[in-house]
This record gives C-alpha cells, sequence and structure tokens, in this order.
C-alpha cells in the first residue's frame, strides 16, 4: 500500500472539494426550506390579521358551545374547547381500539379461509377480498350507513334478538354491563388463571423440549384458567346487565350504539379484515412446506407442527404489514366525519369551524394522529423484535 | 365378499370426483359447505331480486352524464371524448412499443371507454356518444397492432405523453373566444374528475417522491432529516386533514393576490399526499439495487449525480411500477374524499343526485353503481398489475 499524501485535498479548490459541497448543498437546502416556511407563516399571519383574527392556542380554554352527540366521558357545551378535543379523541380512539381487536379476529378466519382446501369457502373468501379491496372505503361506509343503518325499521318495529338486543333506526342496543361490588376479586381470579395457565405452558414447554412430555398439563392450565373465571363469575357475581326496555317512543336502559358508530365500525372491520386476511395468508404460505415436513419427520403433531414450527415463522412476515394495517385503520376512523360520528377530526373541524383558527386546529388534529401513530408504531415494533428470529 | 376381491377402484377423474375432493373431503368440510351455500344462495337470491325487481335503476341511468363528466357542458361533452382518443392513440402505440409496463395503462383505457359506452346504452344520452366510446376502445388495440407491425421510434411517443398532460387540461379548459370555450374547472365533475385527480396526483407526485427517496437515502444528515420528517408526517395521517389543509390553509399560506380554485387545491394536497408514498415505493427499489452497482460507478469515475442518474434510478424506477401501479390503485379510490371537501367527483355527484326528490332514497341504487364502477377499474388495473409483476419477475429474482 502506498502511503496517504499528507495534503489529499490541497489541491482541490474549494468549490470542488466534496466536504465542503457538502456542507454548502445542506445549508442551502435548510434556507430553502427555512424561507418557504417563513414566506407561508408571514403569509398567514397578515391573513388572520386582514381577518380580524389572532394566531394562538388560548381558544382551548373557552367555552366550546356546540353539542358533541357522542361522548364517553361527561361533556356539555359549556366546557372548554380543550374538553371537546379529547372528547373527540376518545371516540377516536374508542372506534379504533374495537375496530383493531374485531378486525384481526375477522381477517384471520378470513385469511384461513383463503388458504382452506374447500372450495366454496376458498372462493367466497377470495370473492369478499377482492369485493373489499377494490372499492372505496367511503362509498362502503356510505351504503352501511344510509342505506342499511338509516333503513332500519323504526322504534315501532324494532328488531329483537332475544331479550336483550334491539336493532333500529336509534341505534343498536345491547345489555350494558354495570361493574359491581365482585368485579375486583373477580378480575383477580382472572388473573390468577392466567398466571396458572402461563405457567403450565411454560412447564409443559420445557418438558416436551427435553424428551419428558407431561401429557395433558396444558388443558389442565386452561381448565383451571376456565373454572376460575367461569366459576368465578358465578360466585363473585362483576357485572349486572341492565337490559335495554322499550317505553312507548325509545329504549331506555342497556348500551346504545349509536348509527354513526356501528356503522363506522362494522364499515372499519370488514375492510380491513380483507386486508389483515390477505396478510395472514401471505405469511402462512411464506412458511415453506419443507419445514413441516420435517416438523413431521422429527415426529411433532399436528398442534406442536402448527404451534412450534408454523406460527412463529409466520408471525415473523405477519407483523411489520399487520402494523400498517392497524394504522391505516386508526387512520381511516376519520372518514367519520362523512356520516357525522363526532371523532377527532369531525370535532376538530367544528372547531376550526367556529373559533376561526384553522392553523393551530389543524396542529392539533395532525399531532395527535402522528402520535397515535408513533406510540402504535412503537408497540407493534416491540412485539416484532419478539417474534423475529435472531441471527448473528 | 371373498377374500382377494377388492371393490371397484373410487372415481378419481370426473365431477363427482371434484365434489368429493374439494366441497365434501370431510364431515366438517359437507357442514361448512352446505351451511355456506346456503347462506351464499340466499344472500344472492336477495340482492337478485332486489336489483331486479326493486331497484329504481332509472336514478342512475337518467342522471349518467352527471355521473360521467359532472357539470361539464352537454355541447362540449366531445372535448373529453377526444382526449380520451388522444389517449387511447398514445396508449394503444405505448403498449406495443414499450411491451409489458405500459400494457396496464392500454387495458384500463379500453375498459374505462368500454364499460362507459356499456353504461350509456340504457341512458338518454344518445347513439353518438356510446359509438365514440366504442371507437376509442377499438382505436387502443387497433393502435397496438399497428405498433406491433410497423416500427415506430420511441422518441415521438414520448414528446406525446409529455405533451398530453398540458394539452388535456388545455382542451377540457378551453381558452376563450375560441371554439374551445372557457369551461371553470368548477363544472368538473363526476368520473372525469376522479380519473383526473388520481392521475394528476400520481405523476406530478412523482419527481417529488424520486427527490424525497433519494433524500431520505442521502448520506448528508441535514438532508436526510427534512426528507425523513417529510414522509413520516404526511404517512401518519389521514389523507382529510391533508385535503382539509389544502383547502382551508393553503390559500392562508400563498401571498393574498394568488388565488387557486378548489379543484387545484385538491389536486396540490393529493400530490402532497401521494408524494411521501411514492417516496417509500421508490425508496424500497433503491434498496434492492446490489451496492456493487454504485460501486462499479464509483470505480468508472462517476460523480454522485451521474451515479443516481444512469445507474441506479432506471433500475430501480423500473422495478417500482407495480407498486406504483397499487399506488394508482389506492389513489383512485382515496379521491372519493375530495367529497368531503365538497368537490363533485363521482361520489360527491352521487350525493348531489340524491338530494333530487326524484330519487329521493334511493341510496343503495346510487351508492351501488359508484361501487361497481370503482370495482371495475380497480379489478381491471389490480389483475393487469399483478401481470406485469409476474412478467417483470419482480419479487422472483
Amino acid at each position: 500500500m502506498t502511503p496517504a499524501p499528507d495534503h489529499p485535498h490541497a489541491a482541490v479548490p474549494p468549490w470542488r472539494d466534496v466536504r465542503v459541497l457538502r456542507i454548502v448543498a445542506q445549508a442551502v437546502a435548510l434556507l430553502v426550506v427555512a424561507v418557504l416556511i417563513g414566506i407561508a407563516v408571514r403569509n398567514m399571519l397578515m391573513a388572520m390579521e386582514a381577518r380580524g383574527l389572532g394566531f394562538g392556542f388560548g381558544f382551548l380554554n373557552r367555552s366550546a358551545g356546540f353539542e358533541i352527540s357522542e361522548s364517553p366521558i361527561p361533556y356539555r357545551p359549556s366546557d372548554t374547547y380543550g374538553t371537546a378535543f379529547i372528547v373527540g379523541l376518545l371516540n377516536t380512539l374508542f372506534v379504533s381500539v374495537i375496530g383493531i381487536v374485531l378486525a384481526t379476529v375477522l381477517g384471520i378466519i378470513v385469511g384461513v379461509a383463503r388458504l382452506s382446501p374447500n372450495w366454496l369457502v376458498n372462493k367466497v373468501a377470495a370473492g369478499y377480498v377482492e369485493l373489499m379491496r377494490n372499492t372505496p372505503l367511503l362509498v362502503q361506509l356510505f351504503i352501511i350507513y344510509f342505506a342499511i343503518f338509516l333503513q332500519l325499521p323504526s322504534v315501532g318495529d324494532t328488531l329483537a334478538w332475544g331479550e336483550g338486543v334491539f336493532l333500529n333506526q336509534r341505534g343498536v342496543f345491547v345489555p350494558g354491563p354495570q361493574a359491581q361490588a365482585g368485579l375486583v376479586p373477580w378480575l383477580a381470579l382472572v388473573a390468577a388463571g392466567v398466571v396458572v395457565a402461563i405457567g403450565a405452558s411454560r412447564v409443559a414447554s420445557s418438558r416436551e423440549l427435553d424428551g419428558r412430555p407431561v401429557p395433558g398439563l396444558r388443558l389442565a392450565g386452561i381448565g383451571v384458567l376456565l373454572v376460575l373465571v367461569f366459576g368465578g363469575w358465578a360466585v363473585t357475581g362483576p357485572f349486572a346487565f341492565d337490559l335495554p326496555v322499550r317505553e312507548r317512543f325509545n329504549f331506555v336502559g342497556g348500551l346504545r350504539l349509536s348509527p354513526e358508530f356501528s356503522a363506522l365500525l362494522f364499515g372499519l372491520v370488514i375492510y380491513t379484515a380483507a386486508f389483515i386476511g390477505e396478510v395472514v395468508r401471505g405469511g402462512i404460505q411464506a412458511v415453506r412446506r419443507g419445514q413441516v415436513e420435517a416438523a413431521r419427520a422429527l415426529g411433532l403433531s399436528e398442534g406442536q407442527t402448527l404451534r412450534l414450527i408454523v406460527f412463529p415463522q409466520a408471525m415473523r412476515v405477519i407483523v411489520p404489514p399487520l402494523t400498517s394495517q392497524y394504522l391505516n385503520l386508526a387512520k381511516n376512523s376519520s372518514l367519520a366525519v362523512a356520516i357525522g360520528y363526532p371523532d377527532l377530526f369531525k370535532v376538530g373541524q367544528t372547531m376550526a369551524n367556529q373559533t376561526g383558527q384553522p392553523v393551530p386546529v389543524l396542529v392539533l388534529i395532525m399531532g395527535t394522529y402522528l402520535a397515535i401513530s408513533l406510540v402504535t408504531s412503537l408497540f407493534m415494533n416491540i412485539y416484532n423484535r419478539r417474534v423475529q428470529v435472531l441471527e448473528r | 365378499m371373498t377374500a382377494g376381491t377388492l371393490p371397484p377402484p373410487r372415481t378419481v377423474v370426473g365431477p363427482i370426483a371434484w365434489l368429493r375432493a374439494n366441497l365434501f373431503s370431510g364431515p366438517i368440510s359437507s357442514v361448512l359447505t352446505i351451511i355456506i351455500g346456503l347462506g351464499l344462495a340466499w344472500v344472492l337470491l336477495q340482492v337478485g331480486t332486489w336489483a331486479a325487481t326493486e331497484a329504481r335503476w332509472g336514478v342512475v341511468t337518467n342522471n349518467l352524464r352527471l355521473f360521467l363528466i359532472g357539470q361539464f357542458p352537454p355541447d362540449q361533452a366531445w372535448r373529453v371524448v377526444l382526449n380520451l382518443t388522444m389517449l387511447s392513440l398514445l396508449g394503444g402505440l405505448s403498449a406495443a412499443v414499450y411491451g409489458q409496463a405500459t400494457r396496464t395503462l392500454a387495458v384500463t383505457l379500453s375498459v374505462i371507454q368500454l364499460m362507459v359506452a356499456g353504461l350509456m346504452v340504457p341512458s338518454p344520452i344518445g347513439i353518438l356518444p356510446v359509438a365514440a366510446m366504442l371507437g376509442n376502445a377499438a382505436l387502443v388495440w387497433v393502435a397496438f397492432v399497428l405498433g406491433r407491425r410497423v416500427s415506430i421510434p420511441t422518441r415521438p411517443i414520448m414528446i406525446g405523453w409529455l405533451l398530453s398532460l398540458p394539452a388535456t387540461f388545455l382542451l377540457l379548459n378551453g381558452i376563450e373566444g375560441t371554439p374551445f370555450p372557457s369551461i371553470s374547472t368548477n363544472a368538473w365533475g363526476g368520473l372525469l374528475l376522479t380519473v383526473l385527480l388520481a392521475t394528476v396526483g400520481i405523476l406530478l407526485s412523482f419527481p417529488l417522491g424520486v427527490l424525497l427517496a433519494l433524500g431520505r437515502r442521502s448520506q448528508l444528515p441535514i438532508i436526510q432529516g427534512l426528507s425523513t420528517g417529510y414522509i413520516e408526517l404526511i404517512r401518519g395521517v389521514p389523507l382529510v386533514t391533508i385535503l382539509f389543509m389544502a383547502d382551508l390553509i393553503l390559500p392562508l399560506f400563498l401571498p393574498g393576490e394568488w388565488r387557486l380554485d378548489r379543484v387545484a387545491r385538491a389536486m396540490g394536497g393529493i400530490t402532497l399526499f401521494s408524494a411521501a408514498y411514492v417516496a417509500e415505493n421508490v425508496r424500497g427499489g433503491l434498496q434492492a439495487i446490489p451496492t456493487g452497482q454504485v460501486e462499479a460507478a464509483q470505480a468508472l469515475g462517476l460523480n454522485g449525480v451521474q451515479t443516481n442518474l444512469y445507474i441506479v434510478l432506471p433500475q430501480a424506477l423500473r422495478s417500482v411500477i407495480p407498486a406504483n401501479v397499487g399506488l394508482f390503485i389506492s389513489l383512485l379510490k382515496d379521491t372519493t374524499l375530495v367529497t368531503i371537501i365538497g368537490l363533485l367527483e363521482l361520489l360527491g355527484i352521487g350525493r348531489a343526485v340524491l338530494a333530487q326528490s326524484e330519487s329521493f332514497g334511493a341510496h343503495l341504487e346510487v351508492y351501488a353503481f359508484i361501487a361497481g364502477v370503482f370495482f371495475v377499474l380497480c379489478y381491471a388495473m389490480s389483475q393487469a398489475s399483478y401481470r406485469l409483476e409476474r412478467a417483470m419477475g419482480v419479487g422472483t429474482r
């Protein structure tokens, strides 16, 4: 190797020196962005001034003065804009979390059905996926809301399902759980059951790997859990159910899910489940046949093959795209605005109109969605790291 | 039965065997088949009965012109047809000259026009537009066959495409005092606006997306930070908030004397939105380029710009075409959101039609029709892009 010259850049003029050019290029980029933002902000401040409005977040402490049709926390129009915003946020989180859970369950069913050897099951699932993926979610929501939920029979001709579930134009009425004194002891029993079941499963796994399997240990753990959950329920009585009761013009009591909420949840779930179904199918198909055959050759049972070989490898493929589907569902919940469910965006829009402060409101809305996305990604990344196979 | 006599072999071919293997392979499978079969039959019967007897399809057929071109003046509708003729010719020729990559486009063009012609038949629009649409759809294939027989240089076609976007705008927007009187963009609507928004969105966002992708992979920390920040910000928020920003806040950011009409604002919002997604697609393509390519370019003495321009980008961009077709499909579906900021694209027109007294309560007819239009378009494109993906060998290398 020849020794490096003492002054490699001595002969290079600064306008051709890569190190100088790098700094200049970045400074120029930063300057351009800063100037553009500066001009935009200056224009906005001038426009706001011309309309006689200031700029700031002070309005958050003022009284909102508008109704919100549904809220998980007590809310009155005399409350502040800040409270109204939190109501919107809670509504968004509410529909997103329930939606993610239901969409995952339905999505797994769809994904497994797509792999079914039964021709009819397979084709029905495929048709469902194509139908959902090739039509806009907003059109689906309009069909579900305007053509189904708003066309349900009136209160007088309510559709009833048993004693506790009613369906009419005013929404879906289901028995409302109400916490009783027994809730805390019951939760403790459930927690104990979960610990026992997980412990039994751990022991069973390690004994299996040692070649000293304990038949039925895992089942026994699950049995203990079930006994504690249901037996405990019967003994402690954690919830009392408040049944909806029909009165002259409406139902009272129970839990009312508004048509807007029900339509949004239903639409988000069936739309996202189609995408999750494809993710699940892709994940399972990504596990090579040889892996299953090798597991058989080693003498693993059907259940062990699925649990120890197929599932862990499929999860590696499934988790990253599943994360983006969860994020999509949370973002798509903003379509609530089109059917009148008071989510984050809808409440924010009303706030922007009333206060004449669209910029700070939009900053709040975008910041909140960004935070939801980042937190979801964070949790899913932690989970993802756990399911990934450690390589060198 | 005596020992040694075996029962006749079970059928292994033919419809009975197929049924046994695919529908009734075991007790669980049989029960599933019966339950799902009955359920499916019931649903199809209900939907079929409704569509054949109860549905008032007149709401759709009588307003078909609105659904297709919105408030665009009927006597100027030929400009849309002429524009489609131009695109059909270009699309057919490109499919012949460039091969696989542009076939999706040609297939889509002919599918759109065949579908529109089919819809026009039961509507009171008349026979001439139907003939024009069928003629255009045929032109795609005529140009394709012609392009394969006669060798056509690629440069004029490239120039034709570059000119087609301004030509489309000029043709639709018009110039005062010519046979093409000016038509305000407020009158653009229906399927025309839907397709325009998605097309403009993907085309304008492409250069921006490529720059952002290069920026995100750049070694320069500030440029990398700015690009990453933009991409993650946009991908972290819903499209509605971007449209809301474009509609209400973009005008505030611009100098007071600048006026953007609503369609332009929506296009701006969609472009800013899809640029982040294009950037992520392109980044995927960039990452797939083996490092050896860059090292070889450096060994040949190419500088950074030359390496990207001549070595990396041509390979990366070719491999991201299928992903971008997918993006176009989702963008086409997402354009329905401009309804929320009050534009009359296909879905917005649907709501306007439902507001007429004679179409009272025909929600299902109108929305099912709109869903059907999207389904045909998106399904055709996704199938074409799937073929394209396999033909290009993406993911199998």
